[in-house]
Protein backbone atom coordinates (compact mmCIF):
# COMPACT_ATOMS: atom_id res chain seq x y z
CA UNK A 1 0.00 0.00 0.00
CA UNK A 2 1.38 3.37 -1.00
CA UNK A 3 1.54 5.96 1.78
CA UNK A 4 3.42 8.64 -0.15
CA UNK A 5 1.37 11.41 -1.74
CA UNK A 6 2.43 14.18 -4.11
CA UNK A 7 1.29 17.15 -2.02
CA UNK A 8 -0.75 18.20 1.00
CA UNK A 9 -4.04 18.58 -0.89
CA UNK A 10 -3.80 15.05 -2.29
CA UNK A 11 -2.79 13.63 1.08
CA UNK A 12 -5.92 15.11 2.67
CA UNK A 13 -8.25 14.10 -0.19
CA UNK A 14 -11.34 12.35 1.17
CA UNK A 15 -10.36 12.84 4.79
CA UNK A 16 -11.84 16.28 5.57
CA UNK A 17 -15.35 16.81 6.88
CA UNK A 18 -17.11 19.80 8.43
CA UNK A 19 -17.24 19.56 12.22
CA UNK A 20 -14.39 17.07 12.59
CA UNK A 21 -11.87 16.85 15.44
CA UNK A 22 -8.26 17.28 14.32
CA UNK A 23 -5.25 16.69 16.57
CA UNK A 24 -2.30 18.82 15.44
CA UNK A 25 1.34 18.62 16.48
CA UNK A 26 3.68 21.50 17.26
CA UNK A 27 4.66 23.76 20.14
CA UNK A 28 4.30 27.43 19.38
CA UNK A 29 5.43 27.56 15.76
CA UNK A 30 8.04 24.83 16.29
CA UNK A 31 7.25 21.64 14.40
CA UNK A 32 3.79 22.66 13.21
CA UNK A 33 2.32 20.90 10.15
CA UNK A 34 2.34 24.12 8.16
CA UNK A 35 1.74 22.57 4.71
CA UNK A 36 -1.24 20.52 5.84
CA UNK A 37 -2.77 23.51 7.64
CA UNK A 38 -2.48 25.56 4.43
CA UNK A 39 -4.16 22.75 2.48
CA UNK A 40 -6.97 22.55 5.05
CA UNK A 41 -7.49 26.28 4.57
CA UNK A 42 -7.66 25.86 0.78
CA UNK A 43 -10.18 23.00 1.14
CA UNK A 44 -12.72 25.31 2.81
CA UNK A 45 -13.74 22.66 5.39
CA UNK A 46 -15.30 24.38 8.42
CA UNK A 47 -16.55 24.08 12.02
CA UNK A 48 -13.33 22.33 12.94
CA UNK A 49 -12.25 21.48 16.46
CA UNK A 50 -8.49 21.46 16.96
CA UNK A 51 -6.69 19.74 19.79
CA UNK A 52 -3.41 21.65 19.60
CA UNK A 53 -1.20 23.07 22.33
CA UNK A 54 -1.28 26.53 20.72
CA UNK A 55 -3.24 28.35 18.05
CA UNK A 56 -0.37 29.71 15.97
CA UNK A 57 0.06 33.41 15.28
CA UNK A 58 -2.24 35.59 13.17
CA UNK A 59 -0.73 34.67 9.81
CA UNK A 60 0.91 31.29 10.44
CA UNK A 61 -0.08 27.92 11.79
CA UNK A 62 -3.66 27.43 12.95
CA UNK A 63 -3.95 31.23 12.88
CA UNK A 64 -4.58 31.10 9.13
CA UNK A 65 -7.68 28.94 9.74
CA UNK A 66 -8.91 31.40 12.36
CA UNK A 67 -8.60 34.23 9.80
CA UNK A 68 -10.83 32.25 7.43
CA UNK A 69 -13.31 31.34 10.22
CA UNK A 70 -12.92 27.60 9.74
CA UNK A 71 -12.35 26.81 13.42
CA UNK A 72 -15.25 26.32 15.84
CA UNK A 73 -13.33 25.23 18.91
CA UNK A 74 -9.78 24.99 20.25
CA UNK A 75 -8.53 22.56 22.91
CA UNK A 76 -5.24 24.17 23.96
CA UNK A 77 -3.02 25.03 26.91
CA UNK A 78 -1.78 28.45 25.79
CA UNK A 79 -3.13 30.80 23.15
CA UNK A 80 -1.40 34.07 24.04
CA UNK A 81 0.31 34.87 20.76
CA UNK A 82 -2.72 35.35 18.56
CA UNK A 83 -4.75 38.58 18.38
CA UNK A 84 -7.39 37.23 15.98
CA UNK A 85 -7.92 34.28 18.29
CA UNK A 86 -8.60 36.64 21.19
CA UNK A 87 -10.98 38.75 19.11
CA UNK A 88 -13.05 35.73 18.06
CA UNK A 89 -13.00 34.23 21.54
CA UNK A 90 -14.09 37.43 23.29
CA UNK A 91 -16.87 37.98 20.73
CA UNK A 92 -18.16 34.45 21.32
CA UNK A 93 -17.42 33.19 17.80
CA UNK A 94 -14.86 30.67 18.99
CA UNK A 95 -15.08 28.08 21.76
CA UNK A 96 -12.06 27.43 23.90
CA UNK A 97 -11.30 24.53 26.22
CA UNK A 98 -8.15 25.08 28.26
CA UNK A 99 -6.24 21.94 29.16
CA UNK A 100 -3.07 21.93 31.24
CA UNK A 101 -0.25 21.20 28.82
CA UNK A 102 0.65 17.82 30.28
CA UNK A 103 -2.98 16.81 30.51
CA UNK A 104 -3.44 17.65 26.83
CA UNK A 105 -0.38 15.61 25.87
CA UNK A 106 -1.50 12.68 28.01
CA UNK A 107 -5.05 12.85 26.61
CA UNK A 108 -3.56 12.41 23.13
CA UNK A 109 -1.22 9.65 24.27
CA UNK A 110 -4.08 7.87 26.06
CA UNK A 111 -6.38 8.13 23.05
CA UNK A 112 -3.70 6.64 20.85
CA UNK A 113 -3.12 3.85 23.36
CA UNK A 114 -6.79 2.91 23.60
CA UNK A 115 -7.23 4.39 27.07
CA UNK A 116 -10.50 6.36 27.36
CA UNK A 117 -9.69 7.98 30.70
CA UNK A 118 -6.99 8.43 33.30
CA UNK A 119 -6.62 10.08 36.71
CA UNK A 120 -4.15 12.91 37.26
CA UNK A 121 -3.36 15.26 40.13
CA UNK A 122 -2.80 18.13 37.68
CA UNK A 123 -5.53 20.72 38.19
CA UNK A 124 -6.88 19.37 41.48
CA UNK A 125 -8.43 22.25 43.43
CA UNK A 126 -8.60 24.51 40.35
CA UNK A 127 -11.30 25.36 37.78
CA UNK A 128 -9.95 22.52 35.65
CA UNK A 129 -11.34 20.03 38.19
CA UNK A 130 -14.89 21.37 38.09
CA UNK A 131 -17.40 18.66 37.16
CA UNK A 132 -14.75 15.94 36.94
CA UNK A 133 -14.75 12.68 38.87
CA UNK A 134 -12.32 12.65 41.81
CA UNK A 135 -10.64 9.58 43.28
CA UNK A 136 -8.25 9.48 46.21
CA UNK A 137 -5.14 7.31 46.48
CA UNK A 138 -2.89 7.52 49.53
CA UNK A 139 -4.60 10.71 50.62
CA UNK A 140 -3.97 12.50 47.32
CA UNK A 141 -6.91 13.52 45.11
CA UNK A 142 -6.81 12.82 41.37
CA UNK A 143 -9.25 13.97 38.68
CA UNK A 144 -10.52 12.00 35.72
CA UNK A 145 -9.41 13.22 32.30
CA UNK A 146 -10.49 11.65 29.00
CA UNK A 147 -8.41 10.35 26.14
CA UNK A 148 -8.65 12.22 22.84
CA UNK A 149 -9.79 10.14 19.88
CA UNK A 150 -9.37 12.45 16.91
CA UNK A 151 -10.88 11.99 13.45
CA UNK A 152 -7.61 13.10 11.92
CA UNK A 153 -4.07 13.77 13.12
CA UNK A 154 -1.80 16.17 11.24
CA UNK A 155 1.85 16.24 12.22
CA UNK A 156 5.27 17.34 11.05
CA UNK A 157 8.38 15.17 11.26
CA UNK A 158 11.92 15.62 10.01
CA UNK A 159 12.35 12.42 8.04
CA UNK A 160 10.16 9.51 7.03
CA UNK A 161 10.69 6.40 5.00
CA UNK A 162 7.99 5.26 2.58
CA UNK A 163 6.50 2.94 5.22
CA UNK A 164 5.89 5.89 7.55
CA UNK A 165 8.63 5.32 10.10
CA UNK A 166 9.34 8.78 11.51
CA UNK A 167 12.30 10.66 12.92
CA UNK A 168 11.77 14.05 14.53
CA UNK A 169 14.40 16.73 15.08
CA UNK A 170 15.30 18.39 18.42
CA UNK A 171 12.39 20.11 20.21
CA UNK A 172 10.20 19.87 17.11
CA UNK A 173 9.09 16.43 18.33
CA UNK A 174 6.88 17.96 21.09
CA UNK A 175 3.17 17.25 20.50
CA UNK A 176 3.76 15.69 17.09
CA UNK A 177 4.33 12.25 18.52
CA UNK A 178 1.29 11.97 20.83
CA UNK A 179 -0.93 13.76 18.27
CA UNK A 180 0.08 11.30 15.56
CA UNK A 181 -1.04 8.35 17.66
CA UNK A 182 -4.53 9.63 18.56
CA UNK A 183 -5.98 10.12 15.06
CA UNK A 184 -8.11 7.56 13.24
CA UNK A 185 -6.04 8.65 10.26
CA UNK A 186 -2.63 10.28 10.55
CA UNK A 187 -1.16 12.45 7.80
CA UNK A 188 2.47 13.49 8.14
CA UNK A 189 4.52 16.15 6.37
CA UNK A 190 8.28 15.76 6.40
CA UNK A 191 11.31 17.62 5.16
CA UNK A 192 12.70 14.51 3.54
CA UNK A 193 11.43 11.08 2.54
CA UNK A 194 14.42 8.76 2.69
CA UNK A 195 14.81 5.30 1.13
CA UNK A 196 13.30 2.51 3.20
CA UNK A 197 16.14 0.80 5.01
CA UNK A 198 18.23 3.93 5.41
CA UNK A 199 16.85 4.81 8.84
CA UNK A 200 18.48 2.94 11.71
CA UNK A 201 15.57 0.92 13.21
CA UNK A 202 16.90 1.70 16.69
CA UNK A 203 16.53 5.46 16.14
CA UNK A 204 12.97 5.58 14.81
CA UNK A 205 10.84 7.80 17.09
CA UNK A 206 7.44 6.70 15.82
CA UNK A 207 6.91 3.47 13.88
CA UNK A 208 4.99 3.60 10.61
CA UNK A 209 2.03 1.68 12.01
CA UNK A 210 0.67 5.04 13.21
CA UNK A 211 1.19 6.79 9.87
CA UNK A 212 -1.21 6.53 6.92
CA UNK A 213 -0.19 9.24 4.49
CA UNK A 214 3.07 11.12 3.97
CA UNK A 215 4.15 14.13 1.98
CA UNK A 216 7.51 15.78 1.52
CA UNK A 217 7.69 19.55 1.14
CA UNK A 218 9.52 22.79 1.73
CA UNK A 219 8.94 24.29 5.16
CA UNK A 220 9.20 27.92 6.22
CA UNK A 221 9.92 26.89 9.85
CA UNK A 222 9.31 30.35 11.21
CA UNK A 223 11.03 31.36 14.48
CA UNK A 224 8.71 32.96 17.02
CA UNK A 225 11.27 34.51 19.42
CA UNK A 226 14.74 34.94 17.99
CA UNK A 227 17.07 35.19 20.99
CA UNK A 228 20.85 35.28 20.60
CA UNK A 229 23.98 36.00 22.63
CA UNK A 230 27.00 38.02 21.66
CA UNK A 231 30.22 36.31 20.59
CA UNK A 232 32.26 38.00 23.38
CA UNK A 233 30.24 36.16 26.01
CA UNK A 234 31.57 32.80 24.89
CA UNK B 1 17.16 48.35 49.51
CA UNK B 2 14.91 45.53 48.33
CA UNK B 3 16.44 42.99 45.95
CA UNK B 4 16.22 43.72 42.24
CA UNK B 5 15.32 41.08 39.64
CA UNK B 6 18.86 39.81 39.34
CA UNK B 7 19.38 39.64 43.10
CA UNK B 8 16.12 37.70 43.46
CA UNK B 9 17.31 35.30 40.76
CA UNK B 10 20.70 34.97 42.47
CA UNK B 11 18.98 34.17 45.78
CA UNK B 12 16.75 31.60 44.06
CA UNK B 13 19.85 29.98 42.55
CA UNK B 14 21.00 29.19 46.11
CA UNK B 15 18.08 26.74 46.27
CA UNK B 16 19.68 24.52 43.65
CA UNK B 17 21.46 21.32 44.67
CA UNK B 18 24.07 19.36 42.77
CA UNK B 19 22.59 16.71 40.50
CA UNK B 20 19.10 18.12 40.42
CA UNK B 21 16.84 18.26 37.39
CA UNK B 22 15.06 21.63 37.49
CA UNK B 23 12.41 23.50 35.53
CA UNK B 24 12.64 27.30 35.38
CA UNK B 25 9.58 29.37 34.50
CA UNK B 26 9.44 32.45 32.30
CA UNK B 27 10.59 35.88 33.59
CA UNK B 28 12.80 36.22 36.67
CA UNK B 29 13.06 32.40 37.05
CA UNK B 30 14.82 32.26 33.67
CA UNK B 31 17.54 34.54 35.09
CA UNK B 32 18.32 31.93 37.77
CA UNK B 33 20.43 30.03 35.24
CA UNK B 34 22.90 32.97 35.25
CA UNK B 35 23.63 32.45 38.97
CA UNK B 36 24.04 28.69 39.39
CA UNK B 37 26.68 28.31 42.15
CA UNK B 38 30.14 27.00 41.35
CA UNK B 39 30.35 23.24 41.74
CA UNK B 40 26.61 22.76 41.48
CA UNK B 41 25.58 20.86 38.38
CA UNK B 42 21.92 21.10 37.53
CA UNK B 43 20.15 19.94 34.39
CA UNK B 44 17.48 22.31 33.13
CA UNK B 45 14.30 20.83 31.74
CA UNK B 46 12.26 22.64 29.14
CA UNK B 47 8.76 21.20 29.13
CA UNK B 48 8.41 21.36 25.35
CA UNK B 49 10.71 18.33 25.27
CA UNK B 50 14.30 18.79 26.36
CA UNK B 51 16.66 18.04 29.23
CA UNK B 52 19.99 19.84 29.26
CA UNK B 53 19.04 23.29 28.02
CA UNK B 54 21.94 25.41 26.84
CA UNK B 55 22.32 29.20 26.44
CA UNK B 56 20.96 31.34 23.60
CA UNK B 57 22.67 30.65 20.26
CA UNK B 58 25.19 32.96 18.64
CA UNK B 59 23.67 35.19 16.00
CA UNK B 60 23.25 33.26 12.77
CA UNK B 61 23.14 29.90 14.57
CA UNK B 62 19.46 29.99 15.55
CA UNK B 63 17.61 26.77 14.81
CA UNK B 64 13.82 26.85 14.37
CA UNK B 65 13.68 23.28 15.69
CA UNK B 66 15.41 24.19 18.95
CA UNK B 67 13.41 26.39 21.32
CA UNK B 68 12.56 26.56 25.00
CA UNK B 69 9.11 26.65 26.57
CA UNK B 70 9.12 30.45 26.17
CA UNK B 71 9.53 29.84 22.41
CA UNK B 72 13.02 31.43 22.48
CA UNK B 73 15.81 29.97 20.38
CA UNK B 74 18.33 28.10 22.56
CA UNK B 75 21.18 25.59 22.18
CA UNK B 76 21.92 22.05 23.29
CA UNK B 77 24.65 20.74 25.61
CA UNK B 78 26.67 17.51 25.52
CA UNK B 79 24.18 15.82 27.90
CA UNK B 80 21.05 17.05 26.10
CA UNK B 81 18.18 14.64 25.47
CA UNK B 82 15.00 15.32 23.51
CA UNK B 83 11.59 13.72 23.99
CA UNK B 84 7.94 14.30 23.17
CA UNK B 85 5.43 16.32 25.18
CA UNK B 86 3.73 13.29 26.72
CA UNK B 87 7.04 11.97 28.05
CA UNK B 88 8.03 15.46 29.17
CA UNK B 89 4.99 15.74 31.40
CA UNK B 90 5.28 12.11 32.46
CA UNK B 91 8.61 13.01 34.09
CA UNK B 92 7.06 16.16 35.59
CA UNK B 93 3.91 14.45 36.87
CA UNK B 94 5.95 11.45 37.92
CA UNK B 95 8.01 13.51 40.35
CA UNK B 96 11.34 13.15 38.53
CA UNK B 97 11.93 16.92 38.42
CA UNK B 98 13.36 17.99 41.78
CA UNK B 99 12.27 21.60 41.70
CA UNK B 100 10.39 24.20 39.72
CA UNK B 101 11.07 27.92 40.12
CA UNK B 102 8.08 29.91 38.94
CA UNK B 103 6.66 33.42 38.88
CA UNK B 104 3.30 34.20 40.51
CA UNK B 105 0.51 36.74 40.75
CA UNK B 106 -0.52 35.63 44.26
CA UNK B 107 0.58 33.08 46.85
CA UNK B 108 -1.43 32.16 49.94
CA UNK B 109 -0.19 31.11 53.36
CA UNK B 110 -1.34 27.52 52.77
CA UNK B 111 0.79 27.29 49.61
CA UNK B 112 -2.01 28.00 47.12
CA UNK B 113 -0.62 29.52 43.93
CA UNK B 114 -2.33 31.76 41.36
CA UNK B 115 -0.31 32.62 38.27
CA UNK B 116 -2.36 31.99 35.15
CA UNK B 117 -5.55 34.00 34.96
CA UNK B 118 -7.15 37.31 35.93
CA UNK B 119 -10.94 37.13 35.45
CA UNK B 120 -12.20 39.76 33.03
CA UNK B 121 -8.78 40.18 31.47
CA UNK B 122 -7.27 38.39 28.51
CA UNK B 123 -6.67 34.76 29.40
CA UNK B 124 -3.71 33.24 27.65
CA UNK B 125 -3.78 29.83 29.29
CA UNK B 126 -1.98 27.88 31.98
CA UNK B 127 0.50 26.19 29.66
CA UNK B 128 2.43 23.68 31.74
CA UNK B 129 2.19 25.51 35.07
CA UNK B 130 -0.58 23.36 36.58
CA UNK B 131 1.28 20.16 35.69
CA UNK B 132 4.55 21.49 37.10
CA UNK B 133 3.19 22.61 40.48
CA UNK B 134 1.26 19.37 40.87
CA UNK B 135 4.15 17.14 39.94
CA UNK B 136 7.59 18.42 40.86
CA UNK B 137 9.28 17.71 44.18
CA UNK B 138 9.59 21.32 45.36
CA UNK B 139 7.97 24.54 44.17
CA UNK B 140 9.77 27.85 44.73
CA UNK B 141 8.00 31.07 43.75
CA UNK B 142 9.98 34.16 42.78
CA UNK B 143 7.97 37.38 42.52
CA UNK B 144 7.65 40.96 43.73
CA UNK B 145 6.18 41.10 47.23
CA UNK B 146 3.54 43.65 46.22
CA UNK B 147 1.74 44.53 43.00
CA UNK B 148 2.05 47.84 41.17
CA UNK B 149 -0.68 49.33 43.39
CA UNK B 150 1.36 48.41 46.49
CA UNK B 151 -1.01 45.60 47.54
CA UNK B 152 0.51 42.47 49.03
CA UNK B 153 0.75 39.42 46.77
CA UNK B 154 1.44 37.23 49.82
CA UNK B 155 -2.06 36.58 51.11
CA UNK B 156 -4.14 34.67 53.64
CA UNK B 157 -6.12 33.38 50.67
CA UNK B 158 -5.70 33.82 46.91
CA UNK B 159 -8.32 35.96 45.20
CA UNK B 160 -7.46 34.81 41.67
CA UNK B 161 -8.22 31.39 40.13
CA UNK B 162 -5.67 28.86 41.36
CA UNK B 163 -2.91 27.17 39.44
CA UNK B 164 -2.48 24.67 42.26
CA UNK B 165 -3.72 24.02 45.77
CA UNK B 166 -1.15 23.87 48.61
CA UNK B 167 1.74 23.48 46.20
CA UNK B 168 4.25 26.23 47.10
CA UNK B 169 7.14 25.40 49.44
CA UNK B 170 9.14 28.63 49.46
CA UNK B 171 8.53 32.23 48.37
CA UNK B 172 11.41 34.49 47.32
CA UNK B 173 10.44 38.14 46.85
CA UNK B 174 12.21 41.47 46.55
CA UNK B 175 11.81 41.79 50.33
CA UNK B 176 12.96 38.38 51.51
CA UNK B 177 12.37 34.65 51.76
CA UNK B 178 9.41 32.90 53.39
CA UNK B 179 8.56 29.23 53.85
CA UNK B 180 5.08 27.71 53.83
CA UNK B 181 4.71 25.91 57.18
CA UNK B 182 1.86 24.72 59.39
CA UNK B 183 -0.34 27.67 60.27
CA UNK B 184 1.15 30.21 57.89
CA UNK B 185 4.45 31.54 56.59
CA UNK B 186 7.79 31.56 58.37
CA UNK B 187 10.37 34.24 57.62
CA UNK B 188 13.61 32.64 56.48
CA UNK B 189 15.50 35.85 55.79
CA UNK B 190 15.02 39.47 54.87
CA UNK B 191 16.56 41.07 51.78
CA UNK B 192 19.66 43.16 52.46
CA UNK B 193 18.57 46.41 54.09
CA UNK B 194 14.95 45.30 54.54
CA UNK B 195 13.80 45.02 58.15
CA UNK B 196 11.58 42.25 59.46
CA UNK B 197 8.98 44.93 60.29
CA UNK B 198 8.96 46.07 56.65
CA UNK B 199 8.60 42.49 55.44
CA UNK B 200 5.73 41.85 57.86
CA UNK B 201 4.01 45.12 56.89
CA UNK B 202 4.07 44.14 53.20
CA UNK B 203 2.68 40.67 53.93
CA UNK B 204 -1.05 40.11 54.30
CA UNK B 205 -0.61 36.41 55.12
CA UNK B 206 -0.23 35.06 58.64
CA UNK B 207 3.39 34.96 59.73
CA UNK B 208 4.25 32.36 62.34
CA UNK B 209 7.40 32.30 64.48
Amino acid sequence: MNKVYANAAEALDGLLEDGMLIAAGGFGLCGIPELLLEAIKQSGVKDLTFASNNAGVDDFGIGILLQSKQVKKMISSYVGENAEFMRQYLSGELELEFNPQGTLAERMRAGGAGIPGFYTKTGVGTVIAEGKDVKTWDGQDYILEEGIFADLAIVKAWKADATGNLVFRKTARNFNLPAATCGKVCVVEVEEIVPTGSLDPDTIHLPGIYVHRIIQGDHEKRIEQRTVRKREEA
Amino acid sequence: MPWDRNQMAARAAQELQDGWYVNLGIGIPTLVSNYIPEGVNVTLQSENGMLGMGPFPFEGEEDADLINAGKQTITELPQTAYFDSAQSFAMIRGGKIAMAILGAMEVAENGDLANWMIPGKLVKGMGGAMDLVAGVGRVVVVMDHTNKHGDSKVLTECTLPLTGKSVVDRIITNLGVLDVVDGGLKIVECADGVTEAELRAATQATIVD
